[in-house]
């Protein structure tokens, strides 16, 4: 079906384009607005060595929400480890030839797909059934979780009862790097699955999903504890100083 | 027990989470600050006419100024971490109340005017227009939050609630809606040189009454001494500590410690408040006008270094922010930090053998800790990580014989502020500042219950003004809050000077000083 193919590639390619632009532009923006006085939460680390290992631990095991809410913590560490292990199980289909690594972590890619829809189900329970939580949540963020579990699922489905032709989606994904279409399986669960993934790459610059560049730019995280042995100062300030 | 026009909570045993009830604070916002208190800041004096225009241009310079208010608008992720950690959610269930609550105020105004989503979809995304009645729930909730960070501390990507707060402060000052007890204050800092308005002349009487009050009581001549050039050290404190119960008890600790180091010392009438609101207000410009009142200060009398009194915010803008603000100190003394808190001075005095310490003098307390919010989140005391924690432990340690802590969940990092920080120590929000206090009392009431203690001790004027007015709304007394340097001051024992017997008159020898310095 050569429509839903040039469809699905050049979807794809929008996607690809709003992501990496719109993620770059907010990086940059970031990057670029400064932070004008040290404002660490302390206790905080007194040199850079430290912040990496208070960085790591915040990106890896989640320490601070650990110590917020157990439950939370549990379910958003289930989900967003078993999303990291399955996105790196869905390597193989994007890399020519597989490396070892990915090709050892296939079978485990599959359990993370569960962790990861527990995770989710934990996390949407929590906005329905903790009256704070059911407070503070927006429609977007009910629907934020609704695009993730429907991804989850029908990947699950792709993987266990509607099989696709796994060998083509392949060809497919890795023509569209050198601008080849060659033709997509036109299953529906597949279909839907690959839109879901797009419509997730193209909010992600738009939405709460900033918290993954945001959370290395959080100056209460990332910043050294040493205001007194070195004087912070940033351009605007420092115009203040010219008479 | 004061009397109360609202109902004082109930403390329990053990701490509970509230259910959500909406709107319960709702009718708390403090008194609007007037034009006269506006214009010295450089504030318009009243609600401008293109308010709504103006208020979102500042938002936006707010945003190419601070990396913190960008990042922390776009990263929640309603997680809910920071639901229950509020202390005054704790105590008053408005759900405006959670932190995430008090962000989504200004969140939903960014998303409205500064993000495709909110421009495109407001109701999908909960973006809103900046409309009269937002701007009523910002000066009511804004106004409800202390800036102590406790909820930074369990948020995932460390989001700070202050932040917010001191922008949504800032918006509004830039548009006349200022706050009148903070905006007052910082003017009285640059008419008179602190926050109670006290002027030089009565600073002068006040030390020379302490001086006369340490000799009836010790028989040694303990110097207090203000404007001194060519002192050593400049100690820059709040103004309470030169007359408000429990600081003065404090400000005696500090005079005899400072006589037992040997150094010469003064205070400064140019610089006679460590407080600086400017950070209550979030306006750079402002705290740095503050800050830089120490700096002349302390090139005026000519001292090699800088000691701070016992304030909690005044030590986040000195630990954290004076470098940034005033320096560089390269004139002072480079073997020591600056500014020093008093604390370190003193536990380095104790760690060095030269401070004479009778324990038992403190016999008739048993004591318990309060961490004050911003000494223990937003800043550091020695060399190490926690010293903030350890410190004023190890100096109570070293005078008293009875201490216990309160709940680990409640101290340290995780300490309650004690509801009146943040710039909202006025009696125009009395109901706040009782039902915040509410995690802090549960805690202390435990210990009281279990482990018969009789004081709290802090280290910051605000926590000690607040508790000593709000003590009684539950059933304590006021005088159970006590200042670290008062229990350094029991214990100590002083060493006579041989110029005790010939200069039997402490006030004419610093009148002398100041002769000389003419």
């Amino acid at each position: 079906m050569p429509f839903l193919t040039e469809l699905y590639a050049y979807v794809f390619y929008g996607a690809a384009l709003v992501f990496v632009s719109g993620l770059t532009y907010k990086v940059v923006q970031y990057t670029l607005t400064p932070a004008p006085l040290k404002i660490p939460t302390t206790p905080a680390p007194t040199a850079r060595g430290g912040v990496v290992l208070r960085m790591t631990r915040e990106v890896v095991l989640f320490e601070s929400l650990f110590r917020g809410n157990k439950w939370t913590w549990m379910f958003g560490w289930l989900f967003h480890f078993g999303l990291f292990l399955v996105t790196l199980r869905h390597l193989r289909y994007f890399l020519n030839p597989v490396p070892a690594f990915i090709e050892f972590i296939q079978p485990f890619g599959v359990y993370a797909g569960f962790a990861m829809m527990i995770g989710l189900a934990g996390l949407w329970a929590r906005r329905f059934l903790v009256d704070r939580v059911r407070y503070i949540s927006a429609c977007a963020d009910h629907l934020m979780l609704a695009l993730l579990f429907l991804i989850g699922a029908s990947g699950l489905m792709i993987h266990f009862l509607v099989h696709t032709d796994i060998v083509a989606v392949k060809t497919f994904i890795i023509g569209l790097y050198r601008f080849t279409l060659n033709p997509l399986p036109a299953d529906p669960v597949l279909l839907f699955h690959l839109a879901l993934v797009a419509g997730l790459m193209v909010i992600f610059p738009y939405s709460k999903l900033l918290h993954a560049p945001g959370l290395f730019f959080s100056p209460t995280r990332n910043q050294v504890d040493n205001p007194r042995e070195r004087r912070h100062l940033v351009a605007w300030a420092s115009r203040l100083e010219r008479p | 027990m004061a009397k109360a026009t609202f109902k004082v909570p109930t403390l329990c045993q053990y701490p509970q989470v509230p259910p959500v009830t909406p709107g319960t604070m709702a009718h708390s916002s403090p008194f609007l600050s007037k034009p006269e208190f506006q214009a010295p800041l450089g504030f318009p004096g009243e609600l401008v006419e293109n308010w709504q225009e103006r208020a979102i241009e500042k938002m936006g310079e707010l945003l190419t100024r601070y990396r913190s208010l960008r990042v922390y608008l776009d990263s929640c992720v309603k997680c809910g971490a920071c639901t229950d950690k509020c202390h005054y959610f704790l105590g008053t269930q408005d759900p405006k109340n959670m932190p995430v609550g008090r962000q989504d105020l200004m969140r939903k105004v960014y998303r409205r005017y500064f993000t495709s989503a909110g421009r495109l979809f407001p109701k999908l995304v909960g973006a809103e227009d900046f409309t009269k009645e937002v701007l009523d729930d910002w000066y009511s909730y804004f106004h409800q939050c202390s800036q102590c960070r406790r909820c930074s501390v369990f948020c995932p990507y460390g989001i700070d609630t202050a932040e917010v707060s001191m922008a949504a402060r800032e918006i509004m000052d830039a548009i006349g809606v200022g706050q009148k007890y903070c905006n007052e204050i910082i003017g009285k800092v640059y008419k008179i040189g602190n926050n109670l308005g006290l002027p030089g002349p009565a600073l002068i009487d006040t030390l020379e009454g302490l001086e006369e009050d340490v000799f009836d009581d010790t028989g040694v001549h303990v110097r207090y001494p203000i404007d001194q050039v060519g002192a050593e050290v400049l100690f820059v404190t709040p103004s309470a500590d030169f007359f408000a119960e429990p600081h003065v008890d404090g400000l005696i600790g500090y005079g005899k410690v400072m006589h037992e180091s040997g150094l010469t010392w003064t205070f400064s009438s140019l610089a006679s408040e460590a407080a600086n609101f400017g950070l209550f207000i979030g306006s750079y410009e402002n705290m740095r006008k503050v800050a830089l009142r120490i700096r002349e200060a302390a090139i005026q009398l000519k001292v090699k270094r800088i000691v701070f009194g016992e304030c909690g915010h005044a030590w986040r803008v000195g630990y954290s922010f004076l470098n940034s603000l005033a320096g560089p100190w390269d004139f002072l003394d480079p073997r020591y930090p600056v500014p020093q808190h008093i604390c370190e001075f003193t536990y380095d005095l104790i760690q060095q053998g030269r401070l004479t310490l009778d324990k038992s003098h403190n016999d008739d307390k048993v004591l318990t800790f309060h961490d004050s919010c911003n000494v223990a989140r937003a800043s550091r005391m020695g060399d190490t990580p926690g010293g903030q924690f350890e410190i004023p432990r190890a100096i109570i340690r070293a005078t008293c014989n009875h201490f216990y802590d309160m709940d680990e969940e409640t101290i340290r990092d995780r300490t309650f502020c004690c509801g009146g920080g943040g710039g909202l120590l006025t009696d125009d929000l009395i109901e706040l500042r009782v039902k915040g206090a509410k995690p802090r009392m549960e805690a202390l009431n435990n210990v009281i219950q279990e482990k018969c203690v009789t004081h709290m001790v802090a280290i910051c004027a605000i926590c000690k003004s607040q508790f000593t007015k709000i003590l009684p709304f539950y059933g304590m007394e006021m005088d159970q809050v006590i200042s670290l340097h008062q229990l350094v001051s029991n214990a100590i024992i002083l060493t006579p000077r041989d110029d005790d017997a010939d200069d039997d008159d402490g006030a004419q020898g610093r009148a002398d000083d100041e002769d000389d310095a003419q």
